[in-house]
């Protein structure tokens, strides 16, 4: 049996953790208001982009001009993860359930005999993954000291995986990230990059389209193109992982808040009892005390 | 007084001009063009340079652009930009950090391809830098 002294301690310390995680979700909250604008606002762009892509690509059609980044190397023997999480924990279960998807789809490509790469962004993800597959990282992108996440990141981050594509490092690439749904909800999502998955925008475009004039030539866009659209696709997966992180977050920080409130609730009805119990103990001895005389 | 018709200027971070306007120029890699209504469909690439949108009210705005490309339609011009500053905001030492980021890739280019495409784009940097500077 604790102390009284032991209890008061507990209580306090309770107190002072439930302080803490009650700012946690304040600030979460008004960073995931932020990082909803944010994610938001690039929204137009990368809408744009595809619809602009699809339209090209019909163009430019399935023959041979199409860049390799589209088309892939033909082969599906290397496999190129890319993994996104948050920089830091404290946000449920949100970091694990990236690394999950990602660990389950590297143990299925090993197990079917392909050779797979990791590439972290975001330091969480690396510390869970490279329990298991230390081998396999190859690089992390550390986004730490990055207040607001900007196209320049996603722009380092693509042209690193631009630049191994090219040395002819991996066949296929895959983008790990969290999609945003809702502030209780961010599902684990895998998109292929490389080779680009067919546009489904088109669709929605045929009869509809357009004959443009390319200036300079469809080809020479699209291969412009296409390294941008990684770059605006990892953009938006860092956009919709802030989001996401942060809303996960506040519902963990909120958990706690609301764990801290009902043990500080048990340990004060404990505290009182054995208070009440002290002072019976004590008036017992004074009457028997009394009773002796 | 020429027909208005949509335009919108998209930078991956946010959309910085959307409205009707009379005319805009476009720095387009193979020159700069002068985007009308009814301009037939085109898609351009664009090289760092400024965007100058005429609003359908008269009133004219400059942006400073880099890189991007321009998908023209008769009814409608978007302009997607890697990045997109308004002039007035543009800081010098921005354009010097491009310069100098270019400049250190430039040392570390392979192939002759891929430098000459560096080399180009540093060009349309400095002269860009050459523009904006005095103003």
């Amino acid at each position: 049996m604790p102390s009284l002294k032991d209890l008061k301690n507990r209580i306090a310390s309770v107190k002072a953790t439930q302080k803490i995680t009650k700012a946690m979700k304040m600030v979460a909250a008004a960073k995931l208001r932020r990082a909803q604008e944010a994610a938001e606002a690039a929204r137009p762009y990368s809408q744009r982009m595809s619809a602009v892509l699809a339209n090209i690509a019909q163009a430019v059609g399935q023959d041979d001009s199409a860049p390799r980044l589209m088309t892939g190397t033909g082969k599906d023997q290397v496999h190129l993860l890319v993994v996104c999480t948050a920089e830091r924990g404290l946000c449920g279960g949100f970091n694990s359930q990236i690394a999950r998807l990602a660990r389950d789809h590297t143990r299925k490509l090993l197990a079917s005999g392909k050779t797979v790469k990791i590439i972290c962004v975001g330091k969480k993800g690396f510390d869970i993954l490279r329990r298991e597959f230390a081998s396999l990282i190859i690089d992390r992108v550390d986004l730490r000291e990055v207040k607001r996440i900007n196209f320049a990141n996603a722009d380092q981050v693509g042209r690193k995986v631009i630049g191994l594509f090219e040395k002819g490092e991996f066949d296929v690439c895959t983008l790990f990230y969290s999609e945003f749904k809702s502030v209780i909800s961010q599902i684990p999502t895998a998109l292929q990059l490389i080779p680009a998955s067919a546009p489904a925008a088109v669709a929605e475009t045929t009869g509809a389209t357009a004959i443009y004039d390319y200036e300079p030539d469809a080809g020479a866009i699209l291969g412009d193109l296409i390294p941008r659209n990684i770059s605006v696709q990892i953009f938006r997966a860092l956009l919709e992982n802030v989001a996401g992180e942060m809303g996960a977050k506040m519902s963990a920080m909120d958990n706690a808040t609301r764990n801290a409130g009902e043990m500080i609730n048990k340990l004060t009805l404990n505290y009182n009892r054995q208070r009440q119990a002290q002072i019976t103990k004590e008036l017992i001895e004074i009457i028997s005390g009394a009773e002796a005389l | 007084m020429a027909d208005s018709f949509n335009f919108e200027l998209v930078s991956p971070e946010r959309l910085l001009v959307s409205g009707s306007v009379s005319s805009v120029v476009i720095p387009a890699t193979e020159g700069e063009m002068t985007v009308m209504a009814n301009h037939a469909p085109t898609m351009t690439t664009i090289k760092p340079g400024v965007a100058t949108v005429t609003f359908a009210d008269g009133k004219k705005d400059r942006y400073v652009v880099f890189g991007g490309f321009a998908d023209i339609l008769p009814t409608g011009c978007t302009l997607l930009a890697e990045s997109a500053v308004h002039v007035d905001e543009i800081k010098s030492e921005d354009i010097t950090r491009r310069i100098e980021a270019t400049r250190a890739e430039l040392e570390h280019a392979s192939s002759d391809e891929h430098k000459f495409g560096i080399e180009s784009y540093l060009a349309q940097l400095t002269t860009l830098q050459g523009t904006l500077l005095p103003a």
